[in-house]
């Protein structure tokens, strides 16, 4: 087809006789010929039903997928060759199946076109009913799509957001120039294309090019900008947002330049309730072990509810590396809220008298053989947020599992300097 | 040697900037979502793209778009996730679109408990695909193999034009642990193979010698042709029976028949051992403790920790058994894998170890079915 045409010559057009399909190809084709695109410059991207095959009928980059994801293809190939031509296609099958996508793609306005080849039903599979069949239609779904309504794209497009979108038949003369408007607005164009399904849609219901022009006049529909939708577009505004941004360093590495008070597998855990910073504290304790040179694992358990329900973090610390994480029976247990004493119920009643549990006052405990020293942060002027740090404190202060040198060591790895002196501040107050 | 403290989750992150990927799209899932939240830290100021897709369909279709423009592209996910990625996935086998897909395993079935661990989907990515296709698993035990396992992972995506699948699990993803990065294996990138300049590549044909198409970008001077169809060579729809077989016995067998090179493991055996503690993933810390226990007993006993499941390294597992007269595949669910040891070792006996409750099989577990 030469240098006229980017149809595929291994691949001549078939569709069945008198399908809008070809039509709408053809006007494709001429379109972007006449937009001056080379084959390389264009995707064509489709997926399932007589749509998807549009990308075998071009001499194009050729992308056909699943049904109805047409747009999450055409997304991912834009965002990375931001310079190429991206022309979907779908079906009022697709339509319905992929309307996630559809809305997605509304609302992103990445600067691709997508044809909807409406025609009013399931051509591929039988005649099914689609998301655009009128309710008097007799088609094979039987009486289904009588009882609901079809999904008028054009007003669902532009309340997504989409900043172009025409509704147009397949048979009108300036189709050709809607497509190309729609191929060169720098943003996400729908063009609905509404046609004629001989195979099975006019098999047993009337519809003649006439009367599809006459149907697209009649929804009022203004092809082209939509008014209030008219926006930066996405790859652009997503490459301006990016275009600061400070490469990340490498993860920090904590020298071990404390000796521990204890070179010994142990474990400890935090029960706490949501809000009172267990899993900061923990990871401020984690942190203050590998200054000391031991390794650490760090695991919690809370519930999806912020500041309500338990927060307990369980540590595993050991001079070796460490293989199980399951937390053994620890030998530190600091218990900061009922929730987090409620949750790990088990674990205090099997504490043994070499366990140490450092309780909040006026946390009730279950029954333990553990040791069990009370510290009243409240009464210390302490605000309750701060126990599970103020504990690590505590702890430090005795040359349990931390020295003081190793806490300050895993503050200043977990907080900014300013926080790091006033989290002393506070720690002050923590006396035995 | 200084260490840092990081999730598994956020050392799979570095290991994909490591690798090359400068694409990932996903949808947040509990306990993947600091997968996604690494890339998003870590991708954008290195020129590389993070979507959230509106669904996980779409972010699979994202990065198969990403993909076929030439770029390495993850997604992470949960079982629940992976559920409807099938559909995503059988199209990245069928027409061979390299991508790693992460799946941060919790407790099913269905939606099951977003904080707890589990290894269930061993089998369910074996088979994840329509055609029952091979696809590539790895499995880490820890952060270090978290980095280490996900450039792995980008690499046989690039080799063999495939999805790689990183098993991971809640007890690895979301404990932080002490790791040096700058310490663990790093492997050299690998990228797919272009077609060479100046050559006609149809979509489909094997590369001379290999059985592994070369790639042609969508967005190059060259035109690339993809589909999800059953196609012959020249990437367009076939009904031809010959063509067809050709093409899917090739999808089997370019993975198969190359495993032995990619069988990543750890051994540590023992002559005389009459049993071997065969296990992947988390439960593999368990069963280190387990072995050294035992043999602190006086017990002869050997390990084994599989870092490629599937497609199975029947040979090495095979080896790794010859000495042994029982194998104890040690494993977080209720009997997977250890199926599959079961179709290998036929004249062995092979005792699963497990349970699916949420929690970590034990050490003691562990050496109470030693002891049987």
């Amino acid at each position: 087809m030469g240098e006229n045409s980017l149809l595929n010559k291994e691949r001549p057009p078939v569709f069945c006789p008198g399908c809008a399909h070809e039509r709408v190809l053809k006007t494709l084709d001429r379109t972007l010929v006449s937009m001056g695109l080379a084959g390389h410059q264009i995707a064509m991207v489709s997926d399932i039903g007589c749509s998807g095959l549009f990308d075998t009928f071009f001499n194009t980059h050729a992308l056909h997928g699943v049904h109805g994801r047409v747009l999450t293809y055409a997304a991912g190939l834009k965002l990375c060759r931001p310079d190429l031509t991206v022309v979907a296609t779908m079906g009022d099958g697709g339509l319905g199946i992929g309307g996630a996508h559809l809305l997605a793609a509304c609302r992103r306005n990445l600067d691709m076109t997508l044809l909807v080849l409406n025609n009013f039903n399931f051509g591929m599979t039988g005649g099914q009913c689609s998301a655009t069949s009128p309710p008097d239609a007799v088609l094979s779904s039987g009486f289904l799509n009588r009882v609901e309504r079809p999904l008028d794209l054009y007003r669902v497009a532009a309340a997504a957001g989409a900043p172009f979108v025409a509704r147009c038949s397949a048979y009108q003369a300036d189709l050709p120039a809607v497509m190309e408007a729609a191929i060169r607005y720098k943003g996400f164009a729908i063009v609905e294309i509404q046609g004629i399904c001989p195979g099975r849609y006019t098999k047993r219901n009337k519809l003649t090019p006439e009367m599809i022009e006459a149907n697209v006049r009649a929804s009022g529909a203004v092809n082209g900008e939509i008014a209030g939708n008219a926006r930066e577009e996405y790859g652009s505004a997503y490459r301006r947002q990016c275009a600061g941004l400070q490469p990340v360093s490498r993860p920090r590495k904590i020298e071990a330049r404390f000796t521990p008070p204890a070179r010994q597998r142990q474990a400890a855990a935090i029960l706490g309730a949501a809000g009172q910073g267990i899993v900061t504290a923990g990871e401020v304790l984690a942190l203050a072990c590998l200054s000391g040179g031991l390794h650490v694992t760090q695991k919690n358990d809370y519930n999806i509810t912020v500041l309500r329900g338990p927060s307990v973090t369980d540590i595993n610390i050991s001079p070796e590396p460490i293989d199980y994480t399951g937390t053994s029976q620890p030998k530190i247990i600091v218990a900061l809220a009922a929730e987090g004493v409620e949750r790990r119920r088990a674990m205090l009643a099997a504490a043994g008298p070499e366990a140490l549990v450092l309780a909040a006052a006026g946390v009730a405990l279950p029954d333990t053989r553990a040791r069990v020293v009370t510290v009243d942060f409240k009464k210390a002027g302490i605000r309750r947020q701060d126990w599970a740090l103020a504990s690590l404190a505590w702890l430090a202060q005795q040359n349990i599992v931390i020295t003081p040198g190793m806490l300050e060591a895993g503050l200043a790895e977990r907080f900014k300097a300013p926080v790091v002196s006033s989290l002393k501040a506070m720690m002050e107050k923590v006396v035995e | 040697m200084g260490l840092s403290l990081l999730e598994g989750n956020e050392a799979i992150g570095w290991g994909a900037l490591d690798a090359g990927c400068r694409f990932f799209a996903g949808y947040p899932i509990t306990p993947a979502t600091s997968v996604f939240n690494t890339m998003l830290r870590l991708l954008p100021p290195a020129g590389g793209i993070v979507i959230q897709g509106e669904d996980e369909i779409a972010s699979m279709g994202y990065c198969i778009g990403a993909s076929m423009a030439g770029v390495k592209a993850m997604t992470a996910t949960s079982g629940p996730g992976i559920s409807l990625y099938s559909e995503h996935i059988s199209f990245a086998i069928s027409s061979e679109i390299p991508l790693v897909i992460v799946d941060v395993q919790r407790l099913g079935p269905s939606t099951g408990s977003a904080t707890k661990g589990a290894d269930g989907d061993v089998q369910f990515l074996r088979w994840s695909n329509t055609g029952g296709c091979p696809a590539i698993v790895l499995a880490p035990v820890d952060a270090a193999d978290c980095y280490t396992l996900t450039i792995r992972a980008f690499n046989l995506a690039e080799t063999y034009r495939c999805p790689v699948f990183l098993a991971s699990n809640k007890e690895i993803g979301l404990t932080k642990e002490a790791v040096d990065l700058d310490a663990c294996e790093k492997p050299a990138p690998v990228d797919r193979l272009y077609c060479p300049e100046g050559r006609t590549c149809l979509p489909f044909a094997p590369a001379e010698g290999r059985d592994v198409p070369y790639f042609l970008p969508i967005g190059g001077e060259r035109l690339s042709r993809q589909t999800s169809s059953t196609h012959g060579e020249n990437g367009y729809i076939t009904t031809v029976p010959t063509e067809i077989a050709a093409q899917i016995e090739r999808l089997e067998r370019k993975l198969t028949a190359a495993v032995d090179a990619y069988a990543y493991h750890s051994a540590d055996l023992q002559a005389d051992a009459d049993t071997l503690l065969l296990t992947y993933g988390v439960t593999a810390r368990a069963a280190r403790r387990a072995a050294a226990e035992l043999r602190a007993e006086g017990r002869r006993v050997s390990l084994a920790v599989l870092k490629t499941l599937w497609p199975s390294p029947e040979n090495l597992i095979r080896q790794l058994a010859q000495p042994v007269r029982r194998v104890l595949v040690c494993e977080m669910n209720n009997g997977q894998y250890s199926r599959e040891v079961e179709r290998v070792l036929r004249d062995k006996t092979v005792v699963h170890v497990g349970h699916m409750n949420g929690m970590l099989v034990s050490p003691e577990r562990i050496k109470e079915a030693y002891h049987g």
